[in-house]
C-alpha cells in the first residue's frame, strides 16, 4: 500500500491546487529547450499537451496513428463539454460542478482531482473560444448552454452535435502553430510498442513506422500518454475501429499501475446493432435526451408501429422511475434501465434489443426548426445508417461499450508510478470515478493539457536539467527493440486459419456477455476461463497477412487484440474483486430492493491498482483509500 | 446481393498500380460500404491473397479518414456522405463498383487505396490559427459574436480534412479547403486580426504544393460529403485582393 501516494495537497478543498501550484518548481526558457518530451496521441488531451508545452519552450515529439492529429478520436465527441462559468445564472458555480462530478462518479473518485477539473473548466472554454472554436450562441453575441445528464443546470458548452470535432480542430490548430515554430515535431502514422525505461525512469519509447514497417527508436526526458481509452476491447463499440489500449498497455507491463480497470461507461444512446455484420456502433449524443423522451410499449412484444401506439400505451420509464431527472438520468443508470426493459420482454423493433427516443413532444412544444437547428446533423446521421427520420418515427437506441473510467494509476501531479511517464485525458483513471457524466470528458483532457499537466511536468523537469540528451544506443533500447521485432515476427509466423479481426470480434462477445452492463461472480469466473482459451488459440491459429517490412493493416490489428486479451483478464479480475456495485460498474449481488446499484463504502472506497507482476502471474492488488473531507457519502439518487 | 469490384491495387509508393477484378457475393444490403471492404478482405485472406488497404477510423463521418472514388466519385453516389456513411443499398445487384485512391499530384498513393494527405497539414501550418498561447485568454463571453458569424463559423468548420474537394477537382485545387479555414478564423474578431496574412500565406502554400488554382466548376461543393459551401471561396477571394491590396 504505501507504493501508492497520490500526493494530494493539504490545505482546504478550494485552495489545494493553488497552494499546490505555488509549491511546484520552474524551469528557466534557456533550459526548457533542452528537454525533450515525448507526447503520445493527438486528441484533445494529446494536443492540448503538447501545443503548451511546445509554446512553454519544452522541445516535444508528438506520435499518432493516423496520417493527421486532426483525426484522432476525440473529434466525434457529439454534445459538449461542461464548464462553470454559471452563464445561465443558475446557481452554477465551481463547487456544484465538482459535487455532481463526484456523485455522477458515484463517490469513486479524488475530492482534489475532481474539485481541480472542475476550477480549470472555465480557463479552457476561455481558451478554446479564443482560439476560434464556433460554440453555439444567442443572438446577442454570448455562448450559449445547455443542460446535460445527471445533473440540474445548464453549464455546456456546444457546438450543435459536433462539439469534438470543433474542438478539435481549434486544439490541432495550435498544434499546427507549434509544429511551424518547430517546437513540436510531429510523427504521424506511428504506432508506439513498447516504452523504454532508464534507470527506473521513463526514458524513450519504441515505435512501427506504419507506412514502411520501419521500428523506431525515440527518447525524451519525460513520455506522456494521451492515448485514451479502451472502450473498443468489446469489440463493437462507439469507438473509432482503430482506437486501442496498447499504450496504456505497454507502460502497465512496463511498471506504470492500472487503476479500476472495470470501470466502463456503457452509452445509453447509440444506434442499435442492425445486422450481423457491423463494426461498430454509432453514438446518438446524450444531448438529445433533452428533448427526447425514452419509452417502450407497456405491453410486451407490441409489434405496432411506434406512431401507432396511443400515448397510454406507452411506458416513459425513466420518467416513471426518476421522476427528479426523468430523461436526463446519469448514462449507468439509462444503460441499465434500457436493459432492463428489454431483458423483461418490452424492447422494440426486430431483435428486441433497443427502445424509442421520441421527439414528438418536443416538436410540438418547441417547432420543428428548433429541434432541427439543435439536432440536425445527429439526425442526419441517423437517417443515413438507419433510413429514418427522427423527425417522423422515435429514433431506435440501444446501449454501447463508451468510455474507459479505469486508466493508468496517476497521482495529482498525473504522474504514473513509473517517475517521468504521466498519463492525461481518458488514458488516466483520475477524474471520473465509477462513471462519466456528459461533457466531462472534453473538459477533463483538455484542462488536463492546458492547465494541470504543463506545471507539473514543468516540476518533474526541473531536476532533470542537467541530463543531457538521452541517447538511444543504450542496452535498454536495444532490449526493447528486440523484444518488439521478435512479437511482429511471432505474429506474422503464426500463419493459422482466422483473422484478428475474428479474435477481436470474439472476445467482444465474452467481454460484453459477462463484463458489460451487468456483472456476477459467476460470469466473470467464466469469463476468465474463456479469454485464457481464446487467447491461447490466438497464439496457435491467428492468420497475420502481409509483411513486417511495409504498411500491414492485418499487422496493427493482431498487435492491438494480442494486448486486449491481457488486459480483458484484468478487467474481469478487477470486476471480480469489487464485489460492491458503484457506478458503470454493477455487481448483481449488489443491489437495492428497487435494482439500483448498491455501493459498500466499508469495504470498497478505494482506488484499486493493479501491479503487473510477470506473463502468466496474478496482478497485485494496492489500495488507494479515498478520504472524503468536503461531501457527505450518500446513496446516489436521482428519483 | 452479388457485385463486382474492380480495385486499384498498389503495393507502394513506388510501384506501378493496376485495377483488379474481385466477384463478391452475398453483399447484405444493409452492410456498410467499409464493412463491405471488411467482408471482402476476410474472404481475400482466407484465400492467401493480400488484403486491400484503406483508411477508415471513426466509421461514423467525422474522422474524415476515410476517402476513395466510387464509380469515379469521391465518396460515392450519395449526396453528402462520407464512405464509411454510404451503405450498399445504395448500389443495385449485379452492379460492377470500380474504386480507387485520390487521384492528385499533392497526394501521392501509400498503398492501394490510401494517400498521403501530409499536404493539408503543411497548409494548415501555413497559416490555418489564430496565434494566443494557453493561458493568455480573456473571458470566452468578453468576445462577442454575432450568431451569424458563429453559425457560419461552424458551417466552415465542419469541414473534416478528407481531401474530397481536391479529388473532385479537375484542377486538382485546395481552395474549399483551403477557403473553409479562412473563413471559419475571419468570423471572429480576434481571427481578424491575422486574416490578411493568413490568407496569403496559406495560397501560398497550397500553390507550392502543388495543387491547382480554382476555375469554379463547383465540382468541389458538389462531392464534399460536409456540404461546405462554395461562397467560402467567394470569401476567401474577397480576403485575398483586399490582403494584396495592401500589399
Amino acid at each position: 500500500m504505501s507504493k501508492l501516494n497520490s500526493k494530494i495537497p493539504d490545505g482546504p478543498l478550494a485552495d489545494k491546487w493553488t497552494n499546490h501550484k505555488a509549491s511546484l518548481k520552474l524551469v528557466n526558457p534557456a533550459n526548457k529547450g533542452k528537454l525533450d518530451i515525448i507526447v503520445i496521441g493527438t486528441g484533445l488531451g494529446g494536443s492540448s499537451s503538447a501545443s503548451t508545452l511546445g509554446e512553454l519552450g519544452y522541445n516535444v515529439k508528438v506520435f499518432s496513428y493516423q496520417d493527421s492529429p486532426r483525426r484522432a478520436h476525440s473529434v466525434a465527441a457529439q454534445g459538449g463539454i461542461n464548464a462553470a462559468k454559471n452563464y445561465k445564472n443558475d446557481n452554477d458555480s465551481i463547487y456544484r460542478l465538482f459535487y455532481d462530478m463526484l456523485k455522477g462518479g458515484d463517490f469513486r473518485a479524488r475530492e482534489a482531482n475532481v474539485y481541480r477539473a472542475a476550477e480549470v473548466s472555465n480557463l479552457v472554454i476561455d481558451h478554446y473560444t479564443a482560439l476560434g472554436v464556433p460554440f453555439a450562441r444567442d443572438y446577442g453575441g454570448t455562448i450559449d448552454n445547455r443542460s446535460f445528464g445527471g445533473v440540474q443546470v445548464s453549464r455546456t458548452f456546444y457546438a450543435k452535435g459536433q462539439t469534438g470535432q470543433q474542438c478539435l480542430v481549434g486544439a490541432y490548430s495550435a498544434l499546427t502553430r507549434q509544429i511551424a515554430k518547430g517546437t513540436v515535431t510531429m510523427y504521424p502514422r506511428r504506432e508506439m510498442l513498447d516504452l523504454v525505461i532508464i534507470d527506473g525512469k521513463a526514458r524513450g519509447i519504441i515505435t512501427r513506422n506504419l507506412v514502411t514497417g520501419e521500428i523506431e527508436r525515440h527518447s525524451a526526458h519525460a513520455v506522456v500518454l494521451a492515448t485514451g481509452g479502451y472502450g473498443t476491447i468489446y469489440y463493437m463499440s462507439t469507438l473509432a475501429l482503430n482506437s486501442n489500449a496498447s499504450a496504456t498497455w505497454k507502460a502497465h507491463k512496463k511498471g506504470a499501475f492500472f487503476a479500476n480497470p472495470s470501470f466502463v461507461q456503457i452509452h445509453p444512446t447509440s444506434i442499435p446493432v442492425l445486422n450481423s455484420y457491423q463494426s461498430k456502433l454509432t453514438l446518438m449524443s446524450e444531448s438529445l435526451r433533452n428533448d427526447g423522451r425514452v419509452w417502450v410499449p407497456k405491453k410486451q412484444g407490441d409489434t405496432r408501429k411506434p406512431n401507432d401506439i396511443p400515448e397510454d400505451e406507452r411506458d416513459y420509464y425513466l420518467e416513471r422511475r426518476y421522476p427528479a431527472f426523468g430523461n436526463l438520468v446519469p448514462r449507468d443508470v439509462a444503460s441499465r434501465a434500457a436493459k432492463e426493459r428489454c431483458d423483461a420482454g418490452f424492447g422494440v423493433g426486430s431483435t428486441g434489443l433497443s427502445v424509442y427516443l421520441d421527439f414528438r413532444d418536443a416538436i410540438k412544444k418547441k417547432g420543428k426548426k428548433v429541434i432541427e437547428e439543435n439536432y440536425g446533423n445527429l439526425f442526419d446521421m441517423y437517417e443515413k445508417i438507419s433510413g429514418e427520420s427522427p423527425l417522423e418515427t422515435p429514433m431506435r437506441i440501444y446501449p454501447a461499450g463508451h468510455y474507459t473510467m479505469g486508466g493508468l494509476w496517476v497521482d495529482y501531479n498525473l504522474m504514473t508510478t513509473i517517475p517521468g511517464l504521466f498519463a492525461v485525458g481518458e488514458s488516466n483513471f483520475s477524474d471520473h470515478g465509477a462513471n462519466r457524466l456528459g461533457a466531462s470528458s472534453l473538459m477533463q483532457c483538455s484542462g488536463d493539457g492546458y492547465f494541470i499537466l504543463p506545471y507539473t511536468i514543468t516540476d518533474y523537469l526541473a531536476s532533470d536539467i542537467k541530463t543531457p540528451r538521452i541517447k538511444t544506443d543504450t542496452p535498454e533500447f536495444d532490449a526493447a527493440e528486440k523484444e518488439v521485432s521478435e512479437r511482429v515476427k511471432k505474429l506474422l509466423s503464426i500463419n493459422g486459419n482466422e483473422t484478428p479481426t475474428s479474435y477481436h470480434r470474439r472476445l467482444g462477445k465474452i467481454m460484453w456477455d459477462y463484463c458489460g452492463m451487468v456483472r456476477n461472480e459467476e460470469g466473470l469466473k467464466k469469463a476468465l476461463v474463456l479469454i485464457k482459451e481464446l487467447e491461447d488459440e490466438f497464439w496457435k491459429n491467428v492468420k497475420v497477412a502481409g509483411k513486417a517490412e511495409e504498411l500491414n493493416q492485418e499487422l496493427e490489428k493482431a498487435g492491438r487484440v494480442m494486448d486486449f486479451f491481457e488486459l480483458a483478464k484484468l478487467l474481469c479480475t478487477d470486476a471480480l474483486n469489487r464485489k460492491e456495485s458503484c457506478g458503470a460498474h454493477f455487481r448483481e449481488e449488489s443491489q437495492t430492493e428497487t435494482g439500483e446499484a448498491k455501493r459498500d463504502d466499508d469495504n470498497f472506497s478505494y482506488v484499486a491498482a493493479w501491479e503487473y507482476k510477470g506473463q502468466g502471474q496474478e496482478p497485485e492488488l494496492h489500495k488507494e483509500e479515498l478520504k472524503f473531507e468536503y461531501v457527505k457519502l450518500q446513496e446516489r439518487n436521482y428519483k | 446481393m452479388n457485385i463486382k469490384l474492380k480495385i486499384w491495387r498498389q503495393p507502394n509508393a513506388k510501384s506501378k498500380g493496376r485495377f483488379e477484378t474481385y466477384p463478391l457475393n452475398d453483399v447484405s444490403s444493409e452492410m456498410s460500404f467499409l464493412e463491405m471492404l471488411d467482408y471482402l478482405n476476410n474472404s481475400l485472406i482466407k484465400d492467401g491473397k493480400e488484403p486491400v488497404a484503406f483508411e477508415h477510423d471513426c466509421r461514423e463521418g467525422i474522422c474524415g479518414s476515410c476517402g476513395m472514388y466510387i464509380s469515379g466519385r469521391p465518396h460515392g453516389p450519395q449526396h453528402r456522405t462520407t464512405t464509411c456513411e454510404l451503405r450498399m443499398r445504395e448500389f443495385k445487384d449485379g452492379q460492377t463498383i470500380t474504386i480507387e485512391p485520390w487521384r492528385a499530384a499533392a497526394f501521392p498513393v501509400i498503398k492501394d487505396l490510401i494517400v498521403d494527405r501530409n499536404a493539408f497539414d503543411k497548409i494548415m501550418q501555413s497559416g490555418g490559427f489564430i496565434s494566443i498561447n494557453a493561458g493568455a485568454a480573456q473571458d470566452a463571453n468578453s468576445i462577442l459574436v454575432p450568431k451569424k458569424n458563429a453559425d457560419e463559423a461552424f458551417d466552415s468548420a465542419s469541414c473534416v480534412g478528407c481531401g474530397a474537394c481536391v479529388a473532385a477537382c479537375k484542377n486538382s485545387s485546395a481552395m474549399l479547403f483551403i477557403s473553409a479555414k479562412v473563413t471559419h478564423l475571419a468570423q471572429f474578431p480576434q481571427g481578424r486580426i491575422e486574416a490578411e496574412i493568413r490568407v496569403k500565406n496559406m495560397v501560398a502554400k497550397m500553390d507550392e504544393l502543388g495543387f491547382g488554382g480554382c476555375t469554379n466548376t463547383r465540382a468541389c461543393e458538389a462531392e464534399c460529403p460536409k456540404g461546405i459551401s462554395i461562397s467560402n471561396i467567394a470569401k476567401l477571394n474577397r480576403e485575398f485582393f483586399v490582403a494584396k491590396l495592401k500589399d
